[in-house]
């Protein structure tokens, strides 16, 4: 049991067409790894008896409306363990239109599944979603080759999607793919080996999950410490204290480290890390702790502790890929707010300069960029950007944009170094 | 790098802070709302250790029932002197008799008055944001809940109107009279919380463990046998060893038969449950579309 409380937590999300067979495959690594409650194979059972058939997918669809027009439209969260991993399944539909779903899912994911029907092999959706997984910096992809029931198990037709795929992933930075031939349906390499796939010598997708290593995941290179919060206790017990509170995004801190905050560049040390009383002597991500420093200097929200050995870009002019997530389409010139790290500032989308077709990933001239369409921009903003290129640090690179006008979330952005995009003479997208 | 190891609760746990003190730093006037139950006592803790040694900047409330297990009210008491924290009470009762809340007749359970009772409690105070304990994991209608969950000025949850959440950059902005409800527990799945409560070795009210209690049996479910729940003939009541997975209102909380004595039993008996944690409360079980029906009315 003891072991239960250092296991590692693995997000992924799942993306395919819709009737890929994601939901009956979410259901199928939850019925087989026993993660079901009597009441909830009870209620399957009752669908069933209704008229349906005792369909593993309906474990995992969700709201009404959704459910009346028989298709999902939202990301959904599901959750399950093992004795090995936690997993945090982020469930985004694959209807064409869905791409900020996609987005959305893969924002936080460490892997992404992409479900490919046997039946169909490697198709436009397939390129769409690989694109998704790779601009968002997904490192682990695991290609499900589903239905190969209905395909006689057969290994030529494995191996051709698998090249096929080979073929979409060179035009792409992927560090990581994995190939498993699968029956969601029948349970052949879901969780349990296939009888009916001798030939295949790799893991199933659950012992996939449990294993692929995940640690170097996070950025331990570039130390960035976006503040969120001061604490002041002001009391006769802390008279003095002033704690710096935020989650550390990228790199380590050690107590003794010299340290800048930006953007002011004063200097300090660290003297203590803090997560409530607990003292540690170093901290890195995903910590959510307190730094406090040898000196008084001034540093407040949205101000950022670095190491004066690495720091990041502090740009008020910056250049990303941006996906539109809104009916209302993008407005060139008009006042947005960004929100990057722990700050939030206006800003203006002055130029784009292609559109991204992420059906056949080629860059095409735009004016405008409309809900789901992806885009390269160049932004004013009215404050400095403390950033690094998404591709280096997920967590320093990714901002939202939000319109003043309806408060709404109208776009997600990831940041590049702008240089480092002018050497790129290949025909990589990403 | 081995050695920068994090583990599942340690993630859960950061990332919960992260939430608490965005909020903190991008509403004016947050509020945790506290049931009593393990999850908001949860919440409190995880509070604790964003803002120790500092003062929370925000008070904690919590909407009376009146139909409350003494026990749970003599654990809120005590943990906010122990804190030091503001406590708001919001009382069901008093609700009713300001024409606030409505009860139907012929209905006991004051869980559809406790809606009424929050959004009228969160306008008298001006509360734009509030903290709720809510897991994705607990019922299928709260798989697509976000983190920041956006409620109109009549307090209601429009599915079509929920913005999308990226990396951990949540969207704070609000219109006068909106109101966010923030779930900084989303990702936490039972077993996830009664693993932390171990590990940090947090206090609960007694219900939660085994002990003996007056109980009779209605539509499968054991209820507390109290002043609130007449019995109707044929009910029996009789003395068992139960305990409560769910501690809301009283005359909806379905005990469960357990000697379960210390956080570890009851790890052992969650890992082992063949019925999810809300399929012990009489509220969900009508249709599988309560739960969404409720969050449009502005409960949570
Ligand atoms: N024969 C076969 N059918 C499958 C398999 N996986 C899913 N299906 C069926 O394909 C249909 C769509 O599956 P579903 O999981 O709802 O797809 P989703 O839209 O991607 O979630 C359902 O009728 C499933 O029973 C499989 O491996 N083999």
């Amino acid at each position: 049991m003891s072991d239960d409380y250092n296991t590692e937590l693995l997000r992924f999300s799942t993306c395919g067409s819709v009737d890929d067979g994601k939901s009956t495959l979410i259901g199928r690594l939850l019925f087989d790894s026993k993660m079901l409650f009597d009441d909830q194979v009870e209620a399957l059972e009752n669908a069933s008896k209704l008229g349906g058939e005792f369909n593993l997918a309906n474990l995992t669809d969700g709201l009404k409306a959704e459910r009346e027009q028989g298709i999902t439209i939202d990301v959904a969260y599901r959750y399950f363990h093992t004795p090995k991993r936690k997993f945090i399944v982020a469930d985004t539909p694959g209807h064409i239109q869905y791409t900020r779903n996609m987005v959305t899912g893969a924002s936080t994911a460490n892997l992404a599944i992409i479900l490919i029907d046997a039946r169909k092999g490697v198709i436009e959706q397939t390129r769409r979603h690989s694109f998704i997984a790779s601009l968002l910096g997904i490192e682990h992809i695991a290609v499900a080759i589903n239905k190969m029931d209905l395909e006689d198990y057969s290994e030529e037709v494995f191996n051709n999607i698998v090249s096929d795929y080979e073929k979409l992933s060179s035009n792409l930075d992927i560090k990581d793919i994995t190939y498993i031939p699968m029956s969601a349906l029948m349970g052949d390499n879901v969780v349990n080996k296939s009888k009916n796939m001798s030939w295949y010598e790799g893991p199933t997708m659950l012992h996939f999950l449990e294993s692929v290593h995940i640690n170097n995941d996070r950025n331990f290179e570039n130390p960035r410490f976006p503040v969120q919060w001061v604490i002041r206790p002001r009391d006769d017990d802390y008279h003095d204290f002033r704690g710096f509170a935020g989650q550390v995004a990228s790199g380590t801190f050690s107590v003794g480290d010299d340290i800048v905050a930006l953007p002011s560049y004063k200097k300090s040390k660290i003297k203590q890390i803090l997560i409530q009383d607990q003292e540690l002597e170093v901290t890195y991500p995903p910590h959510s702790c307190t730094i406090l420093l040898e000196d008084e200097i001034d540093v407040s929200r949205g101000d950022m502790i670095v190491k004066p050995s690495d720091l990041p870009l502090v740009e008020q002019e910056v250049e990303a890929m941006l996906c539109w997530m809104h009916e209302r389409p993008l407005q060139l010139k008009k006042k947005y707010i960004i929100k990057h790290t722990t700050q939030s500032t206006q800003c203006m989308i002055r130029g784009l300069d292609y559109k991204v077709n992420i059906s056949t990933l080629e860059n095409e001239d735009a004016d405008t960029l409309e809900l789901n369409e992806i885009g390269y921009v160049k932004i004013k903003t009215a404050r400095p950007l403390l950033f690094d290129d998404y591709r280096k640090n997920r967590q320093v690179g990714g901002f939202i944009i939000i319109d003043p006008g309806t408060n709404l979330t109208v776009a997600a952005g990831m940041l590049r170094e702008p240089a480092d995009f002018l050497q790129d003479d290949s025909d990589f997208v990403i | 790098m081995e050695e920068y190891n994090i583990s599942h609760l340690d993630a859960l746990e950061a990332e919960a802070i992260h939430i608490f003190r965005e909020v903190a730093a991008e509403f004016e006037r947050p509020v945790i709302l506290f049931s009593g139950g393990k999850d908001s006592i949860l919440l409190v803790h995880l509070a604790l250790k964003a803002f120790r040694p500092g003062k929370f900047p925000f008070p904690i409330m919590h909407v009376d029932t009146g139909h409350n297990f003494p026990e749970v009210i003599n654990f809120r008491n005590n943990l906010v002197n122990k804190i030091g924290e503001r406590l708001v009470v919001a009382s069901v009762e008093e609700a009713i008799e300001k024409g606030i809340a409505t009860q139907l007749p012929g209905v006991v359970s004051r869980n559809k008055l406790q809606s009424p009772t929050l959004v009228h409690a969160i306008e008298e105070n001006k509360f734009d944001s509030c903290f709720g304990g809510g897991r994705r994991d607990e019922e299928k209608a709260r798989a697509k809940e976000r983190i920041y969950s956006h409620r109109d000025a009549f307090g209601g949850w429009d599915p079509k109107n929920q913005r999308p959440e990226l990396w951990n950059l949540y969207n704070a902005k609000l219109a006068p009279d909106e109101n966010m409800r923030i779930f900084p527990i989303s990702n936490w799945t039972e077993m996830d919380v009664w693993q932390y409560i171990k590990r940090e070795d947090i206090e609960l009210p007694p219900i939660y463990f085994t002990h003996k209690r007056d109980v009779f049996e209605r539509d499968g479910q054991l209820l507390p046998a109290c002043e609130y729940l007449p019995l109707k003939s044929g009910e029996k009541v009789e003395t068992r060893d139960v305990r409560f997975r769910t501690v809301g209102c009283m005359v909806v909380s379905g005990a469960v038969e357990s000697r379960a004595e210390t956080v570890d039993d009851i790890i052992a008996e969650v890992a082992a449950a063949r019925i999810s944690e809300r399929g012990g409360r009489a509220d969900d079980k009508g249709s599988e579309a309560a739960m969404e029906e409720r969050k449009k009315e502005g409960y949570f």
